[in-house]
């Protein structure tokens, strides 16, 4: 028996009240961390992600969703770009780094992008075992990837063969004679590239050799694919047909990006591929988004998008307007982009906000009315605990510690059940799944929230405590 | 029997000292008393009519409220020489009240109730002592119970076990017998006699209840405001 059995017998002793107030803060509370848990999880992403990268060349159409879908990897991409287009300007003088994305396919819902190892060497991944890819079918899977996607659902191995499927959503038509060899994993980073699944560019190509015409509407359509997917891969395949003989376009230029560093690309570009030859108006995906890309007729291989690095602070202001209107191309900038995403992001968060701060005003006042309205019930309780021989200190801390239990319960709930919350919207919501959010982090102001809900206990029961201190002992045991 | 205890005859154990103590709510006196005291283990009735200031006077004697005008010394202390929470300490450790309205707390057990009695007046938690005392009265079997299960006779014997929990040497009674029928009034008065005198306290009973006069032979009459011992 002391004072804080005694505080818990009284909070027992109105049980449903009590459990009342809990709520409150603990749902207010929660609301707070699971928005600082996404803020701060998709701000570092949006940083993480974006850092060094000062330019996304891709087809034209939204600029927001070019920048998601190639840098973020969670929207679907705006449509191809023309392979030689793409080389042309990543040889720019303003260009110091230029390294290209073909996107189409996925395997188990991670992204399978066709590019080249200065894509590792930008986002600073390093191997964790096994080698790039050198040649064609081969693959290296992101830390995260390789740690779900294993057979039988354990981690996998170097020399699976995984089997993508078409479109950027699961359940595309599988690519079933085009498994591709694993050959590398990488280290987790904690960036984009652990949930990517790295192939060569040319791999890309191969695996998407449409037939002329029709088939390139079935590849695309998965029904399930239809939101996400009008998947404007780079149906490499677009090739002019049977040019086996001279200088096919795509061929020539196996290192699509001649300044991103030496590419040892085996070259073998197999033009004995039988569908090398699906005339590039077969690119499947209807591509509503990105009329650049379709509407060129061109023969010639196609890329999803290009990232870029200036090469001085000079072409910020020239290459974007260079692209836009010198090409069939868009040109955006992650960073403004990602602006834009903030603002867009942010009337959610900010009603979130408000939301939470209503709960924790309601929680406070709730507490207080309670602890007040009790107090005239108690009084002859605490005038008892007087004659007892309590000092009006311990009736004044008894009050205050009944808060302060209160809220630290609220409290503690609360920032529990916002971590449970962010993790489970990580793993269930789709849309929030691809942005990786966990809920085995700390966000910074997390420590404050426990003082929050300390200090919102401390305020409700202040009153109470100090009208429990001054309780006019013989007044109240004279009312009988 | 019960002369008036002078100054200069004080015996040794002299419990309870009352020395020209009045009270006053604001112009009109509500309650007088010249001089009295109490020695240790002597039963005392504290008699009136109802409204005729016996609780305000036990108040004083508890130290629950200060006297406007006078001394009261328990165990040798003047209550007018303690403050704040030595007031409330002495109070806990040397004064028993059991209150009219008994004022268990309910949200504990008895047997919390007892162990609260202990913690409050600062002094460490008995368990085996709280429980015997239980056992004495009778109610062993009741001590993990709320109190307002038990009946109101059950929770007048828990409230006395409180009242007694510290070995106080002066224990103050408002009124025990009101709510009883005869039987019960007896069986208490005897329990209140019996408990006080094992534990050798000093009892003063604030009572307007006839059944208890033929009881106790020490009293103190209190009429319009003025308490004079008998």
């Amino acid at each position: 028996m002391n004072l804080f059995t005694l505080a818990l017998a009284y909070l027992r002793s109105r049980l449903l009240a009590s459990v009342l107030q809990v709520l409150l803060l603990a749902i207010g509370l929660a609301a707070i961390v699971v928005m600082l848990l996404v803020s701060t999880q998709l701000a570092d992403r949006v940083e993480r992600d974006t850092r060094g990268i000062d330019l996304v060349v891709g087809a034209k159409g939204s600029p927001l969703q070019l920048v998601l879908s190639s840098v973020f990897h969670v929207d679907s991409p705006t449509g191809n770009i023309p392979y030689a287009e793409a080389m042309k300007l990543s040889r720019h003088p303003l260009v110091k780094k230029a390294i290209p994305l073909a996107l189409g396919d996925t395997w188990r819902g991670y992204r399978i992008v066709g590019t080249e190892h200065a894509l590792v060497e930008h986002y600073g991944a390093s191997l964790a075992s096994g080698k790039l890819w050198s040649g064609e079918m081969q693959a290296v899977v992101g830390a995260e990837a390789a740690r779900a996607g294993g057979a039988g659902g354990g981690p996998i191995k170097l020399g699976d063969t995984i089997i993508g499927s078409h479109g950027l959503v699961d359940g595309g038509a599988a690519h079933d004679e085009h498994p591709y060899e694993v050959v590398g994993i990488l280290a987790p980073t904690g960036g984009v590239i652990d949930r990517l699944v790295l192939v060569s560019v040319e791999t890309v190509w191969d695996v998407h050799p449409l037939p002329p015409g029709a088939a390139a509407a079935a590849a695309a359509g998965p029904p399930a694919a239809a939101g996400a997917a009008p998947t404007p891969a780079p149906k490499a395949a677009a090739a002019p047909a049977r040019d086996d003989g001279h200088g096919h376009a795509g061929h020539s230029h196996a290192r699509p990006a001649a300044k991103a560093g030496a590419k040892p690309h085996a070259h073998a570009h197999a033009h004995d591929h039988p569908h090398d030859d699906a005339p590039a108006a077969s690119r499947p995906g209807g591509d509503a988004a990105g009329p650049g890309g379709s509407a060129k007729p061109a023969p010639g291989r196609e890329l999803t998008a290009l990232l870029i690095q200036y090469s001085s602070p000079m072409a910020a202001a020239q290459l974007p307007r260079l692209v836009n209107s010198a090409t069939a191309m868009q040109a955006a900038s992650p960073a403004a982009e990602s602006v834009r995403l903030n603002r867009l992001v942010g009337v959610g968060v900010e009603t979130l906000r408000v939301f939470a701060w209503v709960l924790l005003v309601a929680a406070g006042l709730a507490l207080f009315i309670s602890l007040y309205g009790a107090l005239s019930e108690r009084s002859r309780d605490l005038a008892m605990l007087r004659v007892l021989g309590a000092r009006r200190g311990s009736l004044l801390l008894l009050l205050l510690l009944e808060g302060l239990l209160l809220c630290a319960a609220g409290g503690a709930i609360g920032l529990l059940a916002g971590h449970a919350l962010t993790e489970w919207l990580g793993r269930s919501v789709p849309a929030l799944s691809q942005w990786a959010l966990t809920g085995w982090t700390l966000a910074p102001g997390e420590g404050w929230l426990v003082a929050l809900a300390l200090l919102i206990g401390a305020f409700a029961s202040m009153l109470p405590a100090v009208l429990a201190y001054r309780t006019d002992i013989a007044k109240v045991l004279a009312r009988g | 029997m019960t002369r008036i205890a002078r100054r200069d005859n004080l015996r040794p154990m002299t419990v309870l000292e009352v020395n020209a103590l009045s009270h006053r709510y604001g112009n009109a006196t509500v309650v007088e008393m010249p001089a009295w005291s109490v020695a240790a283990g002597e039963p005392w009735l504290l008699l009136g009519a109802s409204g005729s200031g016996k609780t305000t006077l036990l108040h004083c004697l508890a130290g629950i409220l200060a006297p406007t005008q006078g001394s009261v010394k328990v165990g040798g202390t003047d209550l007018a020489t303690l403050h704040g929470s030595a007031l409330d300490r002495f109070r806990g450790r040397h004064i028993g009240l059991l209150p009219q309205r008994l004022h268990l707390i309910d949200c504990l057990s008895v047997l919390d109730n007892l162990l609260l009695a202990q913690y409050a007046a600062g002094l460490p938690r008995d368990a085996a002592a709280a429980r015997g005392a239980l056992e004495a009265l009778g109610l062993a079997g009741r001590a993990h119970e709320r109190p307002h299960r038990l009946s109101f006779g059950q929770q007048q014997r828990v409230a006395l076990a409180r009242a007694l929990i510290n070995r106080p040497t002066l224990v103050l009674a408002d009124e025990p017998t009101s709510n009883l029928d005869d039987g019960n009034c007896a069986a208490a008065l005897d329990l209140l006699l019996d408990q006080a005198g094992r534990s050798g306290a000093a009892l003063v009973i604030a009572t307007h209840d006839q059944r208890v006069k033929g009881r106790i032979e020490r009293r103190v009459e209190l009429t319009g405001g003025m308490a004079v011992p008998a």
